[in-house]
């Protein structure tokens, strides 16, 4: 999976998890960029990436994860 | 009509995706747009307020059992305790006084225990060890119960998801295994000798779920979760369960096919002597265990019922297979035929007097289900698999959760087969009262006693047809309101040649001074079950309230009728008892009164009250 479609897919994830059509997330995209994305909806943000690509986050992974865009270097790590 | 309309507010359509089996990742991940499909249905829920305490995050669990509440066709108000306030809100939080909470549900979990034995204690101290923990939940259940009034929601413990001991964890005194096992035992005792006290079992949902993964670590130490977050919807399902029992909303009945679903094969086709059923093939096994499955419903008061297309001889001979644990006599309804199911459930509601949304139809053949929920919206229809998942899939599904058990629920197949014995001898007079006469009903009006409590308070959450002001009650307000002296309770039972309706009926008044001119009754609830329509039982029941008036000095009855979608059958009752119109408004509330004669006239003539 390249790493364009890991992001076209976790856009699909973001747009389910926040109910907004129009989220287009990026490398640099952050908690502080999106309203509803706290600590609370974080739990549910990664248990559906996790799902959508059938991983599963270290609970270090998720600890150091500090943008989108390192979100999805995990995850191309785990698919390869 | 208790029966006929105990599900008024729960909407035909509920949300397939909210259905056991159920995907919990989905629900997790679309809770947001679930919520905007149930607010989108015009659907009529009961608002109730409901506090959640955890000892660990409740973020999600509330999200979630919003939904299956809301698909439940109750509209949840939520008070939501800050991180493991759980013990100091019930003690202290004037703001959750102020809530003043319907249903309190405590989230606590293995991970609430402060301290377990160590392998150096005795056991006396490790005896005190447990009652300390324990103690802790009871005293925050007992200041519930005084100042609340309201029912407890209790998670017991689930097993910890490590054995310092291995398996000697179970046994040995120094067990953290043990250790809740005692504890859980301890809560039993409490919840045995408690009404108002549900446990929620975590234990066995966590058992189910997998321990290893419910109680995954990780969300634990990231999030302070209890539980996984997959496991949310489980656990909020579970809860759901509890609470919409309590609120009446359990279904009543099941109605079954019968080819591939009691036994494997087709009767009409391949002859009693081949199906398969009995202890001969193991799918004859499958089939004889769901079949006991079954038919233990009855002893919960779960109404069995065919409806299956098959000639009726076919069916019956089926039933009568030798090997075959259900039998004729085990239903109410066998409806073989080749008329539509959906028709045949349709008159399967309409006799038993039910709504369809209090039926489960349970089918082997997917094209049959999906007929019937087009057909007639409302029907629980399980996903129900294959032959060896049929019970899982049924008992977890929750539809008939048990939160009390009365004498009624384990008549009741009993006393609707009377009631189609009544309408076989009904006909066979023609005059009504000359059949009533035959029928020796003997009734009992007394006020409430504690033996009735659960059912006089289910009665008040279930009625809905022949019920003047749709007042519902808790069992502890139904306590309350025996204990007070300025109240008169009364409670009606009716027997006939043909068994026992159990309680029917409740009448609840206050006593007011009118400017200390003279003593006045006002009717606060009048309500009566469908199953005695037609009985006189309504006439017994104003006789014995106006001896009470009598005794009480009392010379006023005002009836009230606040109208409902339900309730128009009883817009002139209090005509029909001899009450005269005062006042009524735009939307149609009515208010009657009654002057208490000297000499008062006995309404009811055909049943003996009071004289045992």
């Amino acid at each position: 999976m390249s790493r364009e479609e890991v992001f076209e897919k976790l856009n699909e994830v973001f747009r389910d998890v926040f109910d907004e059509e129009d989220i287009t997330v990026t490398e640099t995209t952050t908690a502080d960029d999106i309203e509803d994305w706290d600590s609370l909806e974080h739990i549910n943000l990664m248990a559906a990436v996790e799902q959508e690509f059938g991983i599963k986050f270290t609970m270090g992974q998720i600890v150091t994860m500090k943008n989108v865009g390192e979100m999805a270097t995990i995850i191309l790590e785990k698919l390869a | 009509m208790e029966e006929l309309f105990g599900n008024d507010e729960v909407g035909s359509n509920m949300l397939r995706e909210l259905e056991y089996p159920f995907d919990n990742e989905y629900i997790l991940k679309k809770a947001k747009s679930l919520k905007k499909a149930l607010r989108k249905e015009d659907t009529k829920r009961i608002e109730k307020k409901i506090a959640v305490l955890g000892g660990s995050t409740t973020h999600d669990i509330i999200k979630v059992l919003e939904l299956f509440l809301l698909n439940y066709g109750i509209e949840p108000v939520f008070f939501e305790s800050e991180y493991a306030q759980y013990w100091q809100d019930v003690m202290f939080n004037e703001e959750l006084k102020e809530f003043a909470p319907d249903i309190i549900y405590i989230h606590t979990s293995n991970r609430n225990i402060k301290e377990y034995p160590s392998v150096a204690q005795g056991s006396e101290q490790i005896e005190e060890l447990l009652q300390q923990t324990y103690e802790n939940y009871e005293v925050m259940w007992k200041k519930i119960e005084q100042e609340y009034h309201c029912p407890i929601i209790q998670n017991n413990m689930e097993a910890p998801f490590y054995r310092l001991l291995g398996n000697k964890d179970a046994s040995d005194i120094h067990g953290r295994i043990h250790f809740i096992n005692q504890l859980n035992e301890k809560f039993y005792a409490y919840a045995s000798t408690h009404n108002n006290f549900y446990i929620n079992d975590i234990n066995y949902l966590a058992s189910c779920y997998g321990i290893d993964k419910w109680s995954d670590p990780l969300f634990w130490h990231m999030y302070k979760y209890a539980l996984c977050l997959p496991a949310v919807p489980t656990l909020a399902h579970n809860v759901a369960n509890i609470i919409k029992a309590i609120y009446g909303k359990n279904k009543k009945s099941l109605v079954l096919d019968m080819d591939n679903t009691l036994w494997g094969g087709i009767v009409g086709d391949d002859g009693v002597e081949n199906l398969e059923i009995g202890q001969e093939t193991s799918m004859g096994q499958v089939f004889s265990e769901f079949q006991q499955y079954i038919k233990d419903h009855k002893d919960i008061g779960v109404m069995l019922n065919v409806s299956s297309k098959n000639e009726e001889e076919n069916a019956i001979a089926g039933l009568e297979h030798p090997d075959s644990t259900l039998r004729p006599d085990d239903f109410i309804l066998i409806k073989a035929n080749w008329e539509p199911k959906s028709m045949n459930i349709q008159s399967i509601a309409k006799e038993l007097n039910i709504l369809p949304e209090s039926l489960v139809f349970v089918d082997d053949n997917p094209a049959e289900r999906e007929i019937v929920r087009q057909q007639v919206p409302g029907v629980a229809i399980p996903e129900i698999g294959s032959p060896e998942q049929y019970i899982r899939i049924l008992d977890h599904s929750g539809f008939f959760e048990v939160t009390s058990l009365s004498e009624d629920d384990r008549k009741r197949n009993e006393m609707y087969k009377a009631n189609v014995q009544r309408h076989q001898q009904e006909a066979s007079f023609t005059d009504y009262s000359e059949y009533l006469k035959s029928l020796h009903m003997t009734g009992t009006i007394k006020a409430f006693e504690p033996m009735y409590m659960a059912r006089i308070a289910q009665l008040t959450n279930k009625s809905n047809q022949f019920n003047l002001t749709t007042k519902r009650y808790t069992q502890s307000e139904i306590e309350e309101t025996a204990a007070d002296n300025n109240q008169i309770t009364l409670y009606g039972k009716l027997e006939d040649k043909f068994g026992d309706n159990g309680v029917v009926s409740i009448v609840i008044g206050k006593i007011v001074e009118n400017n200390n001119d003279y003593r006045q009754l006002d009717i606060d609830l009048w309500l009566m079950s469908c199953r005695v329509l037609k009985r006189d039982m309504e006439f017994a029941m104003m006789d014995e309230l106006a001896a009470q008036c009598k005794e009480k000095g009392i010379t006023q009855i005002k009836g009230y009728y606040y109208p409902t979608a339900k309730n128009a059958m009883v817009k002139d009752f209090y005509a029909t008892l001899g009450f005269t119109k005062e006042k009524e408004d735009e939307i149609g509330n009515t208010v009657w009164y009654y002057k208490i004669d000297t000499v008062y006239e006995k309404k009811n003539h055909v049943i003996k009250v009071n004289e045992r």
